[in-house]
């Protein structure tokens, strides 16, 4: 417990945990001031401004077309070509219609808590993770760059003990951050819906869709630190780590989208990694075949596959599991030199 | 007197493509006893740190057999590791924190009273700094706090790599006193340094490894005594007589060695038998004493590292005992 307690100090002390602290604080606060600015509600005013606007623009391209098509005429009595300027029979038959000038269109965005919190969550976990994989890598790279490590091991000599309180200690400042964070993020956009947007139709069961929602960002943020820490672990350098995180994001978010085109594979972002940390957040995520498609020929119904959160979880599941396995392993074997 | 620690038959073999398979350690041995100051010393490259990580867990060992305090490691470690406190090699600590906040967090992790911290401050001289990030700090204030860290568990076993390295002369003086009082106090101090000067000073008995092998061992007087080779500088009240002295203790078997003034015999076991075959020959001794050897020559003869002008010797080139072999690159230990 002792040891757990140490590590937990330790982490909080570091200097890169407080200014990655400090830098997720504001980019998150940024976002939501950034929202907050952009949203408005649309008040009974607003809405009727909108559908005068809409109507207004009705009237306009009315009166635009009824010109129009009298000019045609008048070119046609003068014996002129109109078909190519004015389209046939004088663009008679693109009479603009009420419907076709929606007071949408006219009205400021509104943040609706209901229907977007879902993606503010994924923005959310997305940054926690980042801080958590940067923060997980410099724990223990640093601690093996700098001799901390060694140092430890002559008070501790229980190698796996040491590298799973470590790993504890880490995985539990994560939840903490995650926690209390994610809990001002969705006070300060129900805050922003209520005061700026719509909380309508927010009912138990989207406050139970939210939980279980923030659950997988739990669970996606306690992976990226832990397998950023065990990456660093094993190369004993916080670099391995991020050396790793952006190989990956080359060769797969790149290499492999390329090479899939090129090769003219089927549904080949099913090979990216992104595709299933979308499919994480967004519980299902579908691909659509186009390279099947023959679009000389007219309309396509793509081929779909769809990607399941489960298979997400399974596929983040077994590949962070076996880097953990890794660095202990090892941690066991490997001398410290 | 009981052991603190004994090391018997130690082996490490690294092994490596480009460098072929080489024995760090070859079946090492050491003992150290309780209360004493031992100074563990080698060549580069000899093999002694990795005796220390070895025997702190840190590198795992291929053959032989370790005990400290009367356990037997690594496996008992975990037990034991409450009673030793180690530097290894250079000092390193997290550039960011404190002197107190490392010593601190190490404190707490070994649930050595925080109380501690202030008194092994103090110990080594940096109350004053204590709260100064590590990155600030010198060499020799880095050094001083690898002390501290390894003093914080009150040891019974205090191993040090390199104490000095880094100090100024008052702050080896420190050290060197500091070794002495913690000895005193009952503590067993294992110091490996290449300050010889300070290790004949301040050490009880010394291990003196090459090329992964014990090449001498026991009380510094012994292993002072067991390599003077009987040497003796004789001066005569004549100087124009020196060689006709030599040419006598040749003739009766006595190595001598031609300077102006004196001679340099080898291997007299009784400097009066000298005394009286010169007495013999009408020539009188104006001085007849035993030259005695310090640490530095002793280790330098041991290990066959004492420089040759134009030859630059490799860290690998050292003796190798029990074998024909004297010198040479026979598989010495990269790994320390």
């Amino acid at each position: 417990m002792s040891l757990y307690v140490t590590e937990l100090r330790r982490l909080a002390k570091r200097r890169l945990t407080r200014i990655m602290l400090v830098l997720l604080v504001l980019g998150l606060a940024g976002v939501a001031t950034a929202l907050a600015f952009s949203s408005q509600q649309r008040s009974p005013a607003v809405v009727a401004q909108a559908q005068a606007d809409a109507d207004a623009q009705y009237r306009q391209a009315a009166k635009d077309w009824e010109k129009m098509v009298a000019e045609c005429d008048a070119a046609q009595a003068r014996g002129e070509q109109t078909e190519e300027r004015y389209g046939p029979n004088c663009g008679r038959d693109w009479q603009p219609q009420p419907d076709m000038f929606d007071p949408e269109w006219s009205l400021p965005y509104e943040f609706n808590f209901r229907g977007e919190f879902e993606m503010i969550v994924a923005v959310f976990a997305g940054a926690v993770a980042l801080f958590g994989f940067v923060v997980g890598a410099s724990f223990v790279g640093a601690e093996w760059s700098t001799g901390g490590m060694m140092n430890l091991l002559l008070w501790r000599p229980r190698r796996l003990a040491v590298l799973g309180t470590k790993l504890a200690a880490l995985l539990s400042l994560l939840a903490g951050v995650t926690v209390l964070l994610g809990a001002l993020w969705t006070a300060a956009f129900w805050l922003i819906a209520s005061t700026r947007g719509s909380t309508e139709k927010v009912t138990a069961g989207v406050w139970q869709s939210v939980g279980l929602g923030g659950l997988r960002a739990l669970a996606l943020i306690l992976v990226a630190g832990a397998v950023a820490f065990a990456l660093a672990s094993l190369g004993r350098h916080t670099a391995m780590a991020l050396g790793v995180a952006v190989g990956i994001g080359v060769i797969s978010e790149i290499g492999i989208r390329i090479g899939t085109a090129i090769a003219g594979v089927s549904f080949g972002d099913r090979y990216v990694l992104s595709t299933y940390a979308m499919a994480w957040f967004e519980k299902q995520h579908k691909l659509l075949d186009y390279e099947a498609c023959n679009l000389v020929q007219g309309a396509c119904e793509p081929a779909e596959m769809i990607i399941t959160w489960q298979q997400s979880g399974l596929l983040f599941g077994i590949g962070s599991a076996l880097i953990l396995f890794a660095a202990f392993w090892i941690m066991r074997r490997r001398d410290v030199a | 007197m009981s052991a603190v620690l004994e090391i018997e038959g130690l082996r490490k073999t690294y092994k490596s493509r480009r460098r072929g398979v080489r024995n760090a350690l070859d079946g090492f041995d050491m003992r150290v006893e309780t209360g004493q100051v031992h100074g563990f010393l080698g060549p580069n490259g000899s093999g002694k740190t990795t005796t220390l990580r070895t025997l702190l867990g840190l590198i795992r060992p291929d053959g032989g057999r370790m005990a400290i305090l009367g356990h037997e490691v690594p496996a008992a470690l975990p037990t034991v590791a409450g009673q030793i406190g180690a530097i290894v090699e250079s000092p390193q600590f997290f550039p960011h924190f404190t002197a107190r906040d490392t010593l601190s967090l190490l404190a707490n992790a070994g649930q050595v009273p925080a109380t501690r911290v202030d008194e092994v401050l103090e110990l080594v001289g940096l109350r004053d700094r204590a709260g100064d990030r590590v990155k600030t700090y010198s060499l020799g204030m880095k050094q001083r706090l690898a002390v501290a860290s390894a003093l914080l568990k009150n040891p019974k076993l205090l191993i040090l790599d390199e104490p000095a390295n880094g100090l100024d002369p008052g702050g080896i003086r420190e050290m060197r006193s500091l070794m002495r009082d913690l000895a005193e106090s009952g503590m067993t101090v294992v110091v490996s340094s290449h300050i010889l000067g300070e290790i004949q000073l301040i050490c009880d008995s010394v291990t003196i490894i090459s090329l992964g092998r014990r090449v001498a061992f026991g009380p510094v007087d012994e292993v002072l005594a067991a390599h003077s080779h009987g040497t003796v500088r004789v001066r005569l009240d004549a100087a124009e007589d020196l060689a006709a002295a030599a040419e006598v203790l040749s003739r009766n078997g006595v190595p001598v060695a031609r300077h102006p003034d004196h001679l340099l015999l080898n291997g007299v076991e009784k400097p009066a038998m000298v005394n009286r075959l010169l007495a013999e020959h009408h020539l009188y001794a104006s001085e007849l004493a035993p030259v005695s050897v310090d640490l530095e020559s002793v280790f330098l003869e041991l290990t066959n590292t004492a420089p040759v002008p134009g030859q630059h010797r490799q860290v690998d080139e050292s003796v190798r005992i029990g074998g024909a072999e004297q010198s040479g690159r026979a598989g010495g230990g990269w790994g320390a």
